[in-house]
């Protein structure tokens, strides 16, 4: 083997082993800051109305988009499913296939992808400029800690709009399906109603598809906020670390959705 | 914005999403048909239960009257020893007959009280003597086949 070879293979490896440590040290810099936020949480739920605004604009700016795609995701999956099921004559089927896809899987996910792309972006983007206008060393000098009065607000107000928003897209998504399956097709409504009643489970279904919109809330956020932290304070460091927030965030939130669900189908 | 009108907003936005999770708890889930008050437990014994499963209901002429408790396997009599809780309002005679059916041709099975003629009703913990197996689809076509068989060779 030429010695031009060896040297570029040692400095693709290198190039890779530089790669692996900087993930390792952005994870613990990730955990380094999720402590920090939990730690100066109550300080900042002293002043709710900091919370309030974030879920204002985490929460209820997202609910047209949550809402008008939940609506064509309900009336898409019982157009599907009509579909399928009327081959085994089982068509009053479709609401409990509706309601058992929202709740457990498509409600949280899909809130959660579209969370992430619309609220993440924007908390990602706006603290990477509040870094990059210095706005946060300003905090820092005012002896303000900007973990408190930004990080921590945002953080919360993350987690408690995400199970909302979930709760909601499930429960407008079945009105969509219901849309479609009863006086469009014509399934008997009250087939559609008690089937579903009779399948789906409070416990294991309904319970469990919060529990999954809760950690996904946590995930999104402090993927959003990290992301806006660590972001070198120029505009392409925002706009690189605004990429990455959605990235991760999805990935983050399907791995941790098969995860989840390996532990409760069990 | 000023903060009242933020105040409402999110205040508006709390209350649908709070109002979603009833929703899904009461009207989609089965939150509100699960709890039938007070109950009794009796046990019955299958030779096989099919795909019955735990929670499944139990049903007396088409009507909801408990749901399905728990189902073990018997290593004595190798048999399924599933539980049932009643519903308190509804008496059954000692000799009330269970039977698994299937709702539909693919649907989920349940099981079927059928009240006998006693005078006596049953009681806590009391067990149901006469039982009727979950109708098995390979083993009746099987039975077809061999019999259709046995026809042609005569």
């Amino acid at each position: 083997m030429s010695s031009k070879a060896v040297s570029k293979l040692a400095s693709a490896l290198q190039n890779f082993g530089h790669r692996l440590i900087d993930q390792f040290w952005r994870l613990g810099s990730a955990s380094r800051l999720f402590g920090y936020t939990l730690a100066s949480s109550g300080e900042s739920l002293r002043r709710p109305f900091l919370v309030i605004r974030e879920i204002y604009f985490t929460g209820v700016l997202s609910l047209i988009i949550i809402l008008v795609s939940a609506f064509f995701v309900g009336m898409v999956l019982a157009l599907q499913g009509y579909n399928t099921l009327q081959k085994y004559g089982s068509s009053e089927a479709i609401g409990v296939l509706v309601a058992l896809s929202l709740v457990r899987e498509l409600g949280p996910v899909v809130t959660a992808l579209l969370f992430a792309g619309r609220a993440g972006t924007a908390i990602t983007a706006e603290i990477g400029l509040m870094k990059a206008t210095e706005q946060l060393s300003a905090m820092e000098m005012m002896a303000v800690s900007p973990i408190a009065r930004v990080i921590a607000p945002r953080f919360w107000g993350g987690v408690i709009s995400m199970p909302l928003l979930a709760s909601l897209f499930s429960m407008v998504g079945i009105l969509g399906g219901y849309l479609v399956a009863v006086p469009l097709i014509g399934v008997d409504g009250g087939a559609f109603w008690s089937q579903m009643q009779a399948s789906v489970d409070f416990r294991e279904d309904v319970m469990n598809g919060f529990i999954k919109s809760c950690v996904f809330g946590v995930a999104c956020t402090m993927i959003a906020l990290f992301e806006g932290y660590d972001a070198p304070p120029t505009a392409e460091g925002v706009s690189r670390a605004t990429t990455r927030t959605v990235v991760n965030s999805s990935l983050a939130v399907l791995g941790l959705d098969f995860v989840m669900t390996s532990f409760m189908i069990s | 914005m000023d903060r009242t009108k933020i105040d409402l907003w999110v205040g508006i936005f709390a209350a649908i999403g709070v109002a979603a999770l009833l929703g899904l708890a009461m009207k989609v889930g089965n939150l509100t048909t699960s709890n039938i008050g007070e109950t009794y437990t009796v046990t019955a014994g299958f030779q096989n239960i099919g795909g019955l499963k735990p929670r499944s209901p139990v049903k007396s002429a088409g009507v909801v009257v408990g749901r399905i408790d728990a189902i073990q396997f018997d290593s004595a009599t190798y048999e399924a020893r599933v539980t049932l809780k009643l519903d308190k309002r509804y008496l059954f005679p000692k000799d009330t007959f269970a039977n698994i059916y299937t709702a539909g041709l693919l649907g989920e099975q349940y099981i079927g009280l059928e009240p006998g003629g006693d005078e006596d009703y049953l009681q806590e913990n009391d067990k149901i003597m006469q039982t009727q197996d979950a109708v098995v689809l390979e083993k009746m076509i099987s039975q077809f086949l061999y019999s259709k068989a046995t026809e042609t060779k005569e």
